[in-house]
């Protein structure tokens, strides 16, 4: 039976791990492959880079932290951030990445899922969401989750979905940062919804929030600042969701 | 000892070689005839689709080198797509023909709750292989595939499990198959190329040279 991922997601800036920045004290910085062992050896069943480098040429240069990556670590990993085309999924891809994730270049053209699962198939293919709840539906928000769209969060899965997206990061705006939970309601909906795994992100702060969202439906659970902090161990998870008869690898 | 990763044009095999790395075994990545010829250990990567492969392997002129290092009795290594093209043929995207090592169909995974099989999934042992020293049951690897081999029961040597029964690990005589990524698999994939990188010494010493 598959087992429920935890997935460690690591902001990247100018080729280093940046870590919480919502903790103003904290500004300290990692070598991203260094951090990357730290979770590998931890039990991480999957990790997630996003490149939050904000110029796109400086992005070039610090997407070579994606090849030092894949030499040190033995598990899959995710690649997003500033990807807007075929060819950057290529690069990215032969850097040694399994996936790519993308969000607003797949909003503004949502051929690149389609192009992008043809060339390289879908299950390298994840589509990461910004939902906002606004009202009584949830609306797609792009570029970090600054801008508005009047994308509804369901019609736009399912119209990723369709055209080639072999997986869906949720991340909801509301609950991300709060360390309050996820919003496991989405995540039932989209679950229900799609044939695709759907990632639960945003709001992780206790371990029972990682049971809450598995039994929601998500076959994977995103969370930053808990593990980054240290203040829940991936294994302390891992344990949690065993006890609940969720399948998990409890061996890193 | 250097295993000979085939390089022909199919996926990413840095990754391979970095995991071949991480377990002690040396490796080296070619289309040059004349090292595939020579070699002990060759490793049949891939990724993608079954025809394309077949079709880069045809236009290469592997496909007579391949048969002629099974026949010699060497070891080949087929991981993911890799291992399905030992077998006699595919249903992907029509029939097509394999490279016919093993004895069985490719199929889709018709009865699985979600297409592609992607995680981390346990397995089942079958036999007390070489290849399984050192590794726990029920240890998790990490899969991504969309279709399967159809095959005697006689050659699993771990299987898993995601609506079918679908071979993981599979062994008949020199040639061997991983349908996961051993080199994605942490500690048991790194665990799983050594004992293959031991088992391979130990034919080595016994039959010689190369």
């Amino acid at each position: 039976m598959l087992a429920k991922r935890i997935i460690p997601c690591l902001d990247v800036n100018q080729g280093r791990v940046v870590k919480g920045q919502q903790f103003k004290s904290l500004k300290d910085v990692a070598d991203p492959a260094t951090l990357a062992l730290r979770y590998s050896n931890e039990g991480a069943d999957e990790l997630v880079f996003y490149d939050i480098t904000a110029s796109s040429d400086e992005r070039k240069i610090s997407h070579a932290f994606v090849s030092q990556v894949a030499q040190q670590i033995n598990i899959p990993f995710c690649v997003g951030g500033g990807i807007s085309s075929v060819e950057d999924m290529h690069f990215i891809l032969r850097q040694g990445a399994d996936k790519i994730s993308i969000n607003t270049a797949a909003v503004l053209n949502p051929q690149l899922i389609k192009e992008g699962a043809l060339r390289f198939g879908s299950q390298c293919i994840v589509l990461s969401v910004d939902a906002k709840k606004e009202g009584d539906e949830y609306l797609v928000y792009t570029h970090g989750g600054r801008q508005k769209t009047d994308l509804n969060v369901i019609e736009w899965i399912k119209k990723a979905v369709a055209l080639g997206a072999g997986e869906i990061v949720l991340n909801t705006i509301d609950t991300d940062g709060e360390l309050k939970g996820y919003d496991t309601l989405l995540i039932k909906m989209i679950s229900n919804l799609v044939p695709v795994p759907v990632i639960a992100s945003g709001g992780a702060g206790e371990i029972h929030h990682f049971v809450e969202a598995a039994k929601a439906g998500a076959e994977g659970l995103l969370a930053a600042s808990v593990f980054h902090f240290e203040t829940i161990s991936i294994q302390d998870v891992k344990e949690a969701l065993y006890k609940e008869g969720i399948p998990v690898r409890r061996h890193p | 000892m250097i295993h000979v990763i085939l390089d022909y044009g199919v996926g990413n095999l840095a990754s391979l070689q970095s995991g071949f790395e991480r377990a002690g075994l040396e490796s080296i990545i070619t289309q040059d005839p004349s090292i595939i010829e020579k070699a002990t250990s060759l490793v049949l990567p891939g990724v993608g689709a079954f025809e394309p492969a077949m079709k880069r392997l045809n236009e290469k002129n592997f496909i007579p080198l391949l048969k002629a290092h099974v026949k010699a009795g060497k070891p080949l290594l087929g991981i993911c797509l890799g291992m399905q093209l030992l077998y006699e043929t595919s249903l992907e995207h029509g029939t097509h023909q394999g490279l016919g090592f093993l004895k069985g169909t490719v199929e889709p995974l018709v009865k699985a709750p979600k297409i592609p099989h992607m995680g981390w999934n346990n397995l089942t042992f079958h036999t007390t292989s070489p290849l399984l020293l050192g590794i726990l049951i029920e240890s998790y690897v990490y899969f991504v595939h969309s279709y399967y081999a159809v095959s005697t029961q006689d050659d699993w040597v771990a299987t898993t499990t995601h609506g079918e029964i679908i071979p993981a690990i599979v062994a008949h005589k020199n040639v061997i198959g991983m349908q996961f990524h051993p080199e994605k698999s942490a500690r048991v994939g790194e665990q799983l190329l050594k004992n293959y990188g031991r088992w391979i010494d130990e034919y080595h010493s016994v039959n010689g040279s190369i």
